[in-house]
């Protein structure tokens, strides 16, 4: 079941792909449609059946050399299970937004077939990442995490006749290079260490690692903490983290659909995916782990401001994904990566939500994107509205404090900024919490711009503002019952109790009696992480043993015996569990005076203060701030090394040699090409004669 | 079939003697006959080949299919293959007969153009079963004298400046290595390759004009073979022969010489440099290790900025074969084989990628980058075809450009985190320049005049396609297909060294004692 549920994306991209012509444009879209959902299907009922047993299904040998032996092979876990029904899901209720969005599409002439291309790669990009979350060994995960970014390519630049398509494609792809770079290093520096790249072999061999130093570059590294650094470079490209977050803005050049199923719910979330996968290591590399917190809530942060001043509706989207996926790294960092996949779940649902809401707006409105031209629609496209409206709701954490009751993202979101402060991170808790501010004002803000006030900008478009066909409408209703119960429905599994948590991802608790010595083996087993924690504890007076249990690699997650953010983040004192909600206040009510009550304000204060708006609206400069460091050096050295590296001083030297030091041959070079082919082959056997001569001489001597 | 080895070397060469002997004319007949005898023969060479293929054994490690005789003056013809050398000679016999199609539109003396070809394949697959080390020569330079006729009869407008820069930077390489085998014959007395590979070249250090040489005679034939190899390589410095040749060069000729002529300078590291001269390869290796991730990086970025399309996939070349060098000089298992998987699999996807150039050049008559853009829009499967090879160029997992890439990568970071972090910084480059081309040509709207009418792909083009599609992703997903077949003789290759490593070690040390 689990190969029908890798290989059906694959199937339908290959026959519509490739057969479209000879069964036509509509079947091919509804085979890759169908086959999707099969996938779908399957997905959910493998989640719900599964006993969180892993199972490995081996499919076909990959490469082998020597000692690295690596299999194409299904990796079935509770964290396979879940990315496969976020996957697939979304997936497949994008396949079917598709058929009415992409109707149509004005950027296409007359007569062209552009359908059958897009369901192709969209169903590829589902495989892609199929074969990403379900990979038993780091190579495949590889082929995954670089077949998403082919698909990621071909997608943004889907149009390809706009140069910024193209563009915003290229820069995906580099900029996920960069990331790949660190990742590819990660894997040799693993299979240095651990003589395999299977994820069994490098979970037992975690302990060993992490008490490992490894040469590498100019210095001497803790092996794990090298690792998980190398390996969270890889994370930081794909999911948009920051310095390497440039991509993704540019990416809404591609098609909306698009924007929902990879830039917000599905490929982007790829590096959270990747850390928790390896949380055995990161558990040991508390370094590393530290980087990741830290570089997630910045990111949380940066994004976050950046979203206030985007007018482009699906930009501000692009910043707010970026920012939430700074959550999730928050929490992975801090060890709680139940809370982040938790928020990768619920996130999937409301933002893939977000943008096909976008999408609809975008349909409506004659592919006009910018904010500032909308305006009144709420009652011109009524379903979208409330769509949109539980999206909101959802991103933006509406709830009631101090229960469990709310929409998807006021429980996640709130789990993770729980965990911050549980763990201890002070510059986490706090970064997530100003940003939980600033996505309520921006997702407020893009609501009121959009569906509230008078109408602005075209006339003509507003008056002409549609609903959107059924096909796009029960997609949005589908993913609202998400963003709706998601976070209520799953709140125990992912964030209850030890034991509901250690059920669902398969972890062997704790026993009760062995959790002194656990708790000893684990301080002998790891380096400064469980000493400074046991250390701490010891200062309490109380000795208190993580409720998990287990080795590196028996569930799905590794939560080590000193690991007690779960308990922690639960006993949090009730000032920390209102304030995401009170910030979610405070931003709904400054959205409210600046964009109903006086919504002449924020153009005033634009004014009045110009540098941070600027500073702002350019997102940090980071793209100019690149091409003066990165892109244009880079060029710059090309050139010089062609035309003088290779043209003066190689070729120049060569030059100078044969004229000068061989003119013979110059000669004969200047009279015909036959010529000195004369005297190669003349060289050549004269040579010969003389070795062979000599051999015969000197042989019958022998 | 005893003599196996010696019928598919010589079908080719029978085929070029009866075109010369029998075929007359220049009339559009003659010139059919010539294209279709050339193409019967090559593709008649790769069937019987599949036999080797087939009948050879992977688990046996030393030479198969030997054949010995004498010829002329007591020299001897000694041929086999093993499990290094094997792929190439399929490499060889498959990619002739695409080669062929692909110049089935010349038309300028079409019967010495088969002629050369038919020579070059015979030489070529000679070099990869010789086992003589005086028909390695002949054969290794022999194979340079079709080739010069190819770009300096069929070339471009330069292609005198780029034949007899080609020659000139060979030349050098050729007259050192014969000078090598004299002196291996001098310390052997044999030049029979298997007894070679086992003999122990003396490697105790002397002094020459007070400059210390470490490694001592190892050291000095290590270089005479490496001065020859590198070029043909080719390695940065000695690379920019390369470009230029390419650029004159036919598009079949660009094929040739991407697809097997550099594969002879890795073959000629796997068979002499690093089993015949291990002490040298030691000393020397950190320096070609070194090489190897500066070619990575500066023909990147140099290709970055190539306004013709050929000369940039000529630098990209050059960067694809920096991970062959690096790979086979970290001696180890991963690193040997992931340089034979890369030089295979930059076998099919840079012939790929020049005929790809090839394709619009014979529409255009132009490789410069600014005549294009927007073919996508009047060529989608051409479209389609450069996308995939594009791809597989950079290196996407799935293809066969991954493997290669990946195993030195593994290979050399067991040796040195640097090189191994240089190296793999190549990743980045290679993404762009190949995208930035990519985009250039074939996206964007379909504007220039002159490319309004432009045609997709032929049928015979499709076909010429279809089976360098089929192995790149053949390779990429299932490598076991090569990595079964060399794999006991890498690691035996590897074995051996680290053995005549200890051994020389062991030997200096008594000496030093």
């Amino acid at each position: 079941m689990e190969t029908i549920i890798l290989f059906a994306p694959l199937v339908g991209a290959l026959i519509c792909g490739f057969g479209w012509k000879l069964i036509g444009e509509r079947a091919g879209m509804w085979i890759s449609t169908g086959l999707v959902f099969l996938a779908m299907i399957l997905s959910w009922i493998v989640f719900f059946s599964f006993d969180g047993e892993m199972r490995q299904i081996p499919i076909l040998r990959f490469i082998e050399s020597g000692s690295l032996a690596t299999d194409w092979a299904i990796r079935l876990d509770r964290l396979t299970a879940i990315m496969l029904i976020v996957v697939t899901t979304v997936s497949a209720l994008v396949h079917l937004y598709s058929f009415g969005y992409m109707k149509d599409d004005p950027e296409w002439r007359e007569g062209e077939s552009y359908l059958p291309r897009f369901f192709a790669y969209l169903s590829f990009f589902t495989f892609a990442m199929l074969a990403l979350v379900t990979a038993d060994n780091l190579v495949q995960m590889f082929f995954g995490w670089e077949g998403v970014g082919v698909a990621s390519y071909l997608l943004i630049g889907f149009y390809y006749r706009k140069p910024s398509a193209n563009a915003a494609a290229i820069k995906a792809f580099v900029v996920n290079r960069v990331g790949d770079f660190g990742f590819a290093l990660g894997i040799f520096a693993l299979f240095f260490l651990v003589d395999s790249i299977s994820l069994d072999d490098i979970f037992a061999a975690v302990p060993r690692i992490a008490e490992t130093q490894l040469t590498f570059l100019w210095g001497e590294w803790n092996a794990a903490n090298l690792v998980g650094v190398l390996l969270f470079i890889g994370a930081m490209g794909k999911s948009a983290q920051l310095i390497l977050h440039t991509w993704l803005p540019d990416a809404m050049e591609g098609p909306t659909p698009v924007s929902a199923l990879i830039h917000a719910a599905t490929m982007v979330t790829a590096g959270v995916f990747l850390v928790s996968r390896m949380s055995p290591l990161y558990e040991f590399a508390p370094q590393a782990a530290a980087f990741v917190t830290v570089i997630g809530a910045s990111t949380a942060f940066f994004a976050a401001t950046v979203g206030l001043v985007q007018t482009d509706i699906k930009r501000v989207i692009a910043y707010s994904t970026c920012s939430q996926l700074g959550y999730m790294f928050v929490a992975a960092g801090v060890g709680m990566y139940s809370a982040a996949m938790f928020h990768l779940l619920t996130h999937a649902f409301f933002k893939a939500l977000l943008f096909l809401g976008a999408g609809s707006v975008i349909t409506a409105m004659h592919h006009e994107q910018d904010m500032t031209n909308y305006g009144g629609l709420r009652k011109k496209i009524p379903y979208t509205f409330w769509a949109m409206m539980i999206g909101t709701l959802a991103i933006t954490g509406v709830g009631i404090p101090l229960t469990s009751i709310g929409f998807a993202g006021f429980l996640s979101k709130d789990a993770i900024i729980e965990s911050a402060w549980g763990a201890g991170s002070g510059y986490g808790f706090w970064l997530l919490v100003i940003a939980a501010a600033f996505t309520s004002f921006y997702s407020w803000r893009l609501m009121f711009l959009t569906f509230y006030g008078e109408p602005r900008g075209d006339r003509h478009a507003h008056e002409h503002a549609h609903e959107s066909p059924m096909v796009m409408l029960v997609p949005l209703g589908v993913l609202s019952l998400g963003a709706v119960f998601a976070g209520m429905v799953w709140y125990g599994s992912f964030f209850g109790k030890a034991e509901q948590v250690a059920e669902f991802y398969g972890i062997p608790l704790a026993e009760v009696a062995a959790g002194e010595e656990t708790a000893a083996a684990a301080g002998e087993g790891e380096s400064g992480h469980g000493k400074a924690a046991t250390a701490e504890e010891a200062a309490g007076g109380e000795h208190e043993v993580s409720p998990f249990g287990g080795r590196p690699g028996e569930g799905a997650l590794y939560i080590a015996p000193d690991n007690l953010v779960l308990e922690k983040a639960h006993a949090a004192p009730k000032w920390v569990k209102i304030s995401p909600f009170v910030a979610m206040l405070l931003g709904l009510a400054v959205a409210v005076w600046f964009y109903l009550v006086n919504p002449a304000l924020p153009a005033r204060l634009a004014q009045s203060q110009r540098p941070l708006y600027l500073f702002l609206k350019n997102k940090w400069y980071f793209d100019e701030l690149y091409d003066a460091v990165l892109v244009r050096p880079l060029t710059g050295l090309g050139r010089v090394l062609w035309k003088r590296g290779d043209g003066r001083i190689i070729d120049g030297f060569l030059n100078g040699v044969a004229m000068g030091v061989i003119p013979f041959f110059t000669r004969l070079a200047g009279r015909a090409q036959s010529g000195f082919i004369f005297t190669y082959a003349f060289w050549m056997v004269l040579g010969l004669v003389a070795l062979i001569t000599w051999m015969s001489v000197s042989g019958g001597a022998n | 079939m005893d003599n196996l080895l010696s019928i598919v070397t010589f079908i080719p060469a029978l085929a070029a003697v009866i075109l010369a002997i029998f075929l007359r004319g220049e009339d559009e007949a003659a010139q059919r006959n010539a294209k279709w005898v050339a193409l019967v023969a090559t593709t008649v060479t790769f069937l019987v080949s599949i036999a080797i293929y087939t009948q050879f054994d992977p688990s046996d490690t030393g030479f198969q299919f030997v054949e010995e005789g004498e010829w002329l003056l007591g020299l001897k013809y000694k041929m086999g293959v093993d499990g290094i050398s094997i792929l190439f000679v399929l490499l060889t016999t498959f990619i002739m007969p695409l080669t062929i199609l692909a110049s089935w539109e010349v038309t300028h003396r079409v019967k010495e153009y088969m002629i050369a070809f038919l020579l070059l394949e015979t030489l070529m697959l000679g070099v990869f079963m010789a086992l003589d080390l005086v028909l390695f020569y002949l054969f290794f330079e022999g194979g340079l004298i079709p080739m010069f006729l190819i770009i300096g009869i069929w070339g471009g407008k330069d292609r005198i400046y780029a034949s007899f820069k080609f020659f000139l930077y060979t030349f050098i390489g050729s007259v050192l290595m014969l000078v090598a085998i004299v002196a291996m014959y001098a310390d052997a007395g044999t030049t029979d390759i298997p007894t070679l590979l086992s003999h122990e070249f003396p490697s105790e250090s002397f002094s020459v004009l007070g400059l210390r040489i470490i490694g001592g005679m190892q050291t000095l034939l290590w270089l005479a073979f490496f001065a020859s190899f590198a070029v043909k390589m080719p390695m940065w410095p000695f690379h920019t022969w390369l470009p230029d040749a390419h650029v004159q060069a036919p598009t079949a000729g660009s094929v040739v010489l991407a697809a097997i002529l550099l594969k002879m300078g890795g073959y000629g590291f796997l068979r002499f440099s690093l089993p015949m001269f291990p002490v040298g390869s030691e000393v020397l290796g950190v320096l070609v290790l070194w090489l190897s991730a500066i070619a990575i990086v500066y023909t990147s970025l140099v290709a970055l900025v190539q306004e013709d399309m050929k000369k940039l996939i000529a630098y990209s070349s050059v960067a694809h074969m920096g991970f062959v060098t690096m790979g086979i000089f970290t001696v180890t298992q991963q690193g040997v084989d992931g340089a034979i998987f890369q030089m295979l699999s930059h076998g099919f996807i840079s012939s790929a990628l020049f005929l790809i150039v090839g394709v619009v050049y014979d529409r255009m008559h132009t490789r410069e980058i600014a005549a294009y853009g927007g073919l996508v829009n009047r060529m989608p499967v051409y479209a389609m075809v450069f996308m995939l090879f594009t791809m597989a160029n950079v290196g996407l997992p799935g293809t066969s450009g991954f493997v290669g890439e990946f195993l030195t990568l593994v290979g050399i970071f067991q040796v040195n985190t640097w090189v191994a972090a240089v190296a793999t910084s190549g990743v980045i480059f290679s993404a762009a320049y190949a995208l930035w081309l990519y985009r250039r040509v074939v996206f964007g709207d379909l504007i220039k005049e002159s490319l309004k009418s432009i045609r997709d792909m032929t049928a015979r083009e499709r076909l010429i396609f279809a089976p360098l599609i089929v192995m790149t992703l053949l390779l990429g997903v299932y490598p076991s297909l090569v990595t079964d077949i060399i794999a006991p003789s890498t690691e035996a290759l590897v074995q051996q060294y680290d053995k005549a490593l200890a051994a020389a070690e062991a030997a200096s040390q008594i000496a030093a004692n």
